[in-house]
């Protein structure tokens, strides 16, 4: 079952991309000063990275992925914590899972079978992931086979040249075209940020794919030599309150790739509830595509139950 | 609060810093800090103590030491004793104390940035973040001039014992900034903190001695203003260092005029924070939360007026307000809080009645919730509606308190950011770099920050125009407010000539000699006196000369007028200004003769005098036609990826007095600097000897010389100075003649504190190179602005 879709997206109008200039240095100093502002500490920081958990997408994007592999990860995706720190975090309630499993198309049906029954959906990545050079059509079929594997979350990709040569238009209508294939599926826009030369076009290829319809809106594939940064989130996240503001429609936010340490967790989500606000603090509007960041936040939570620094074999690998 | 609970509303909760060390501190001196001089802890002379609280809790802190006259005068004593060793040490000597103070104090950097939160009421944050590195960076930076002083300040020495009274708003930072220079230049000191804020003040004491610095070096006296007033006026400091109001800063210019104390004023503001319709509006709200609601809006250059173009003026407002929502407010040793405690209670009754004074005057309030009930704290503040002629567009509030003006066009906004008594900085927000730095250089103010707010670093100089003080600190302009010339004369008086008597003048007889009337001259023309009055001139020997106009306030106020017209001369090219200056000289070289015969009947100097005397004003003229496309400002490399641009801009319009002595060649050496670095001038020759002045605008006449660069008023030169020093559009002001005339000057200039240069009655000479000339005219022509301009776009 599928959350109802948040963003019907709006036709395209090229006049939302002007004045959408952003400053770097500006923004770099907005991103520094916000991990020295806020801190987050002791049961505040043992919860805080309970949500980040809940923010998972527990991803696995490899040539050698096997169902093994992947049915491990799904079970990691149950169960992300110790059952004994989650009942000394007094958290048996929360039931807390990752926000979703993250795969290539050919696992979307071992993910789901694993998942059965847990309410975690599978996210598949597509549309000729990484770089979104396969024919359209080809992208299209992809999307489509994966919803009909079951994978009821799709993360695309955007063809950057669209970006690098400023051709919206024909973004707007390949994004459209992917949200049409998705169905009932949500469907997060990955724009490789790191492939986009400049602040400025990361803002407007972020509102381009939000008119065309994105539920979410992705930072990278994990691929590109420059992943998820504060920066570029904080532009995306700006842009998310200003089409929120034009039209009313919450999208969310997902970076990926690089976030490994829970400290950076925090920093993430405090950026967030800064910008966006508490709305925006739940798997429904916000994912961390992360691999290595929840074996990071095992280890801290460990800390804060026991007060001894913990170690990486302590904790069951994904 | 439950780890489930916090889950779902995500709250942060407390986090507060440790106090340990700072209460451990606190408490060894329960009964009370004394002052620290040469080197000791030496208690009160007269037995007084005073409270200092904590303004978040209203808590007592500590009590400090009351100083009165005797405890500055020991402190004075110590540092003057300590001085001669201090100087004889050396620059590298120096740099290893300095360098071992900015060691010290990182090592101890915690407990300085808590007992500043806990002292003044800053945000643990800033302290830790913002103060204490930029007070350690100030150490390091000056450690460096200090091994590069006899390199680098060649022909320059130190001043002596230097007094500075810093303010309570960043009290460690601004020790850093005063002591950092002054030690680096071989003086020593006497500083007073402020009675709110002394805590830091004293703790760095401690290091000072840690450190092994010698005795009497730096010594700290602590009280209010009445120490304050006891170091000012004391007569064995040679000069003052000021950070504070403008009043005070005011005060302390008429207290110390005639002294021959060395000043730096570093005073108040109501910066302009210009917003164009071009900028990132997220990033430029950001930048506003940096310039105003930085340190409770303490702060003397706090981004206080919004400028923001009409067009998204609602926009933007509308930002403003949801992002003053996040702002906390509240204990400033909670790691979350945004914005502390007003640091005493008259301060913050203060604020809120200039608050409701706005108010009152049409400003439309908007405050946000969340302000704490007990403690002193106010709530940031939005005023919007506010005119130009409203209370808070104009008086500088010190709190955290934002008043919103509205401009239609470019031009619009730098006619409103400059329409201010103030002048210390300004921040401009724009995505177009032409546009940004078009305005840049319009703003009269001291910094200049494109798309930031609120930058500092040791190695640009911080300092207002107009009425937000003088001089500068940090950098090298910095140092040369610790310095003074190494003078090879010995210090001779300026005499004021008196002229004989005029000889009967013969009967006239035959057709008469066609008269000659010299005139003043003023934007460009020969212009008669205003008074209709004439002054006869007589030559050395009795006889009369000619006659010239009685120059009165009016043909100043004309001459002024004038002046301030031909602005067009400050944006001239430097080219431009030493193709004329060169002009000049070669006029003045077609008449050399004419020159020394009128300086030889005027002065009864010898024909070879009168020669040596045109020759080298002559060269003169070269010097500053040469300088005047080369004296370059710089572009620093804070460590930050920002330039900051160092630009040496004129004063405007300047006053000139000029003396007796040589008076073709001291005019000439005076008013050349002051043109060649693009003022406007206003000059009243010598008094004895007006003749030359007059002769001389025949020379300007057929240079080039647009029409109210240089002014020339003849008659009562210290009268028409005097009225010069009153006028509030004369931006600076020399004066060369006799002592009482130098107090005369500095007394009269605080209406709009004028930058002045008088010579305190000591005569120069004109003929020396070292002395006659040289980068001290051009340095006191001209006043620093830099512009910092952050740069980068690619990910």
């Amino acid at each position: 079952m599928s959350a109802p879709l948040l963003n019907p997206g709006v036709p395209f109008d090229g006049s939302w991309l002007d004045g959408l200039s952003q400053n770097q240095s500006a923004i770099e100093r907005r991103t520094a000063t916000l991990k020295t502002r806020r801190s987050v500490k002791k049961a505040h920081q043992a919860a805080w990275l309970l949500k980040a958990v809940s923010c998972i997408d527990l991803t696995t994007l490899h040539g050698d992925d096997t169902p093994g592999r992947v049915r491990r990860l799904c079970a990691k995706a149950r169960n992300p914590i110790r059952k004994d720190l989650i009942e000394a975090l007094g958290a048996e309630s929360l039931n807390v899972t990752t926000g979703a499993v993250c795969v290539y198309h050919s696992m979307v049906e071992t993910a789901v079978k694993a998942l059965e029954g847990s309410n975690i959906p599978v996210a598949a990545v597509s549309t000729g992931f990484p770089a979104c050079m396969a024919p359209i059509e080809t992208r299209l079929a992809e999307i489509k086979a994966s919803v009909a594997a079951g994978a009821t979350e799709i993360d695309i990709v955007i063809t950057r040249q669209f970006v690098l040569n400023e051709r919206w238009q024909d973004l707007y209508d390949e994004v459209k075209a992917y949200r049409e294939a998705c169905g009932d599926a949500h469907m997060k826009a990955i724009i490789s940020t790191g492939q986009l030369a400049t602040h400025n076009n990361v803002a407007k290829a972020s509102m381009v794919c939000m008119m065309a319809g994105s539920d979410f809106i992705k930072t990278s594939t994990g691929m590109e030599s420059v992943n998820a940064t504060l920066e570029v989130s904080l532009v995306m996240v700006r842009m998310i309150r200003k089409y929120y503001e034009l039209t009313g429609f919450m999208v969310g936010f997902k970076p990926a790739g690089g976030i490994s340490k829970a400290k950076d967790a925090i920093a993430y989500l405090v950026l967030i509830k800064e910008e966006l606000g508490h709305d925006w603090l739940n798997p429904e509007m916000y994912r961390f595509g992360a691999s290595s960041l929840l074996g990071d936040i095992e280890r801290q939570l460990e800390h804060y139950v026991t007060g001894s620094y913990s170690a990486a074999n302590r904790h069951p690998i994904a | 609060m439950s780890v489930t609970e916090i889950f779902n509303n995500m709250s942060y909760g407390n986090a507060p810093e440790g106090t340990a060390k700072a209460d451990e501190w606190l408490a060894a001196n329960k009964d009370g800090f004394s002052h620290y001089i040469n080197g000791e802890w030496v208690q009160p002379a007269g037995g007084k103590r005073f409270k200092s609280t904590n303004p978040a809790t209203g808590k007592q802190l500590a009590k400090l030491a009351q100083g009165n006259a005797a405890d500055v005068d020991q402190a004075v004593k110590a540092a003057a004793k300590a001085l001669p060793k201090w100087q004889k040490l050396g620059g590298h000597a120096r740099a290893r104390y300095l360098y071992a103070l900015a060691r010290l104090l990182q090592k101890h950097s915690r407990v300085f940035a808590v007992l500043e939160s806990l002292d003044n009421g800053k945000p643990i944050r800033e302290s830790r973040d913002i103060d204490i590195p930029l007070a350690v960076r100030h150490f390091y930076h000056h450690a460096g001039w200090a091994q590069l002083m006899e390199s680098e300040f060649a022909g320059w020495q130190s001043v002596g014992v230097v007094g500075q009274v810093i303010p309570w708003n960043f009290p460690l930072l601004m020790l850093a900034w005063k002591i950092a220079p002054a030690l680096a230049a071989g003086n020593t000191v006497v500083l007073k903190p402020a009675e709110y804020t002394s805590l830091t003040a004293l703790k760095f004491a401690e290091l000072c001695t840690e450190a092994g610095l010698p005795a009497g070096v730096v010594n700290i006296v602590t009280g209010d203003g009445e120490t304050g007033a006891e170091i000012v006026k004391h007569e064995d400091i040679q000069k003052i260092a000021f950070t504070g109001s403008t009043d005070v800063g005011r005060l302390i210019k008429r207290e110390t005029a005639g002294t021959g104390k060395k000043l730096t004023l570093e005073l108040g503001g109501k910066s302009p924070f210009i917003v164009f319709d071009d900028a990132d509006l997220d990033s430029t709200v950001e930048g506003l939360v940096d310039a105003i609601w930085f340190n409770q809006g303490q702060v003397c250059c706090a981004g206080s007026r919004l400028l923001v173009q009409e067009s998204i003026a609602d926009q933007m407002i509308a930002k403003i307000k949801a992002r003053m929502a996040k702002l906390t407010v509240g204990d400033p040793l909670d790691k979350n809080t945004d914005v502390g405690a007003i640091v005493d209670p008259s301060q913050r009754k203060r604020i809120d009645a200039l608050v409701k004074q706005g108010v009152e005057e049409g400003a439309e309030l908007w405050q946000a919730e969340g302000c704490p009930d007990s403690g002193c704290f106010y709530p940031p503040t939005l005023l919007t509606d506010v005119e130009q002629c409203n209370t808070v567009a104009s008086v500088e509030i010190f709190g955290p308190v934002l008043s919103v003006i509205t401009f239609r066009t470019q031009q619009e906004a730098v006619s409103l950011a400059n329409n201010s008594n103030y002048g210390l900085a300004a921040s401009v927000w724009s995505e177009n770099v032409n546009r940004a730095l078009h305005v840049a250089p319009q703003l009269k103010a001291g910094v200049v920050w494109v798309n930031s707010t609120n930058q500092f670093d040791a190695a640009c100089g911080f300092g207002g125009y107009k009425e937000s003080g003088q001089g500068r600190e940090g950098g090298k302009e910095g140092m040369y407010e610790y310095l003074k010339p190494v003078r090879d004369s010995k210090a001779k008086k300026e005499i004021d000539v008196v002229m004989p008597a005029a000889k009967a003048s013969k009967a006239a007889s035959g057709i008469p000699a066609i008269d000659q009337t010299a005139k003043m001259y003023i934007g460009g023309k020969q212009a008669r006196p205003d008074s209709g009055n004439s002054i006869t001139v007589v030559g050395a020997d009795g006889t009369e000369l000619g006659l010239v106009g009685e120059g009165t306030r009016k043909d100043i106020r004309n001459a002024v007028e004038a002046a301030n017209g031909a602005a067009g001369w400050s944006k001239a090219t430097a080219h431009n200004r030493a193709q004329i200056l060169f002009y000049i000289a070669e006029n003045l070289s077609y008449r050399a003769g004419e020159f020394a015969t009128r300086l030889q009947a005027s002065t009864g100097c010898s024909a070879s005098n009168a020669k040596r005397e045109v020759e080298a004003s002559i060269e003169r003229l070269f010097y500053y036609g040469a300088w005047a496309d080369k004296y370059d400002g710089a572009v620093h490399q804070p460590p930050v990826r920002s330039v900051a641009i160092a630009m040496n801009e004129p004063l405007g319009v300047m006053g000139i007095g000029c003396p007796d002595s040589l008076p073709l060649l001291s005019m000439i050496s005076m008013l050349a600097p002051a043109i060649a670095m693009g003022n406007r001038v206003v000059l009243a020759p010598s008094q004895a000897y007006p003749l030359i002045a007059t002769d001389f605008y025949q020379i300007l006449e057929t240079s080039d010389v647009p029409a109210g660069v240089v002014n020339i008023v003849t008659g009562n030169r210290d009268e028409l100075v005097k009225v010069m020093a009153d006028h509030l559009q004369v931006e600076g002001l020399w004066y060369h003649g006799s002592e009482s005339g130098s107090e005369m000057v500095e007394l009269a200039s605080v209406g709009n504190l004028k930058r002045t240069w008088v010579n305190q009655g000591i005569a120069r000479d004109w003929f020396s190179n070292d002395e006659g000339q040289g980068k001290l005219f051009l340095q006191n022509a001209t006043q620093v602005k830099n512009v910092w301009v952050p740069y980068g776009d690619a990910i």
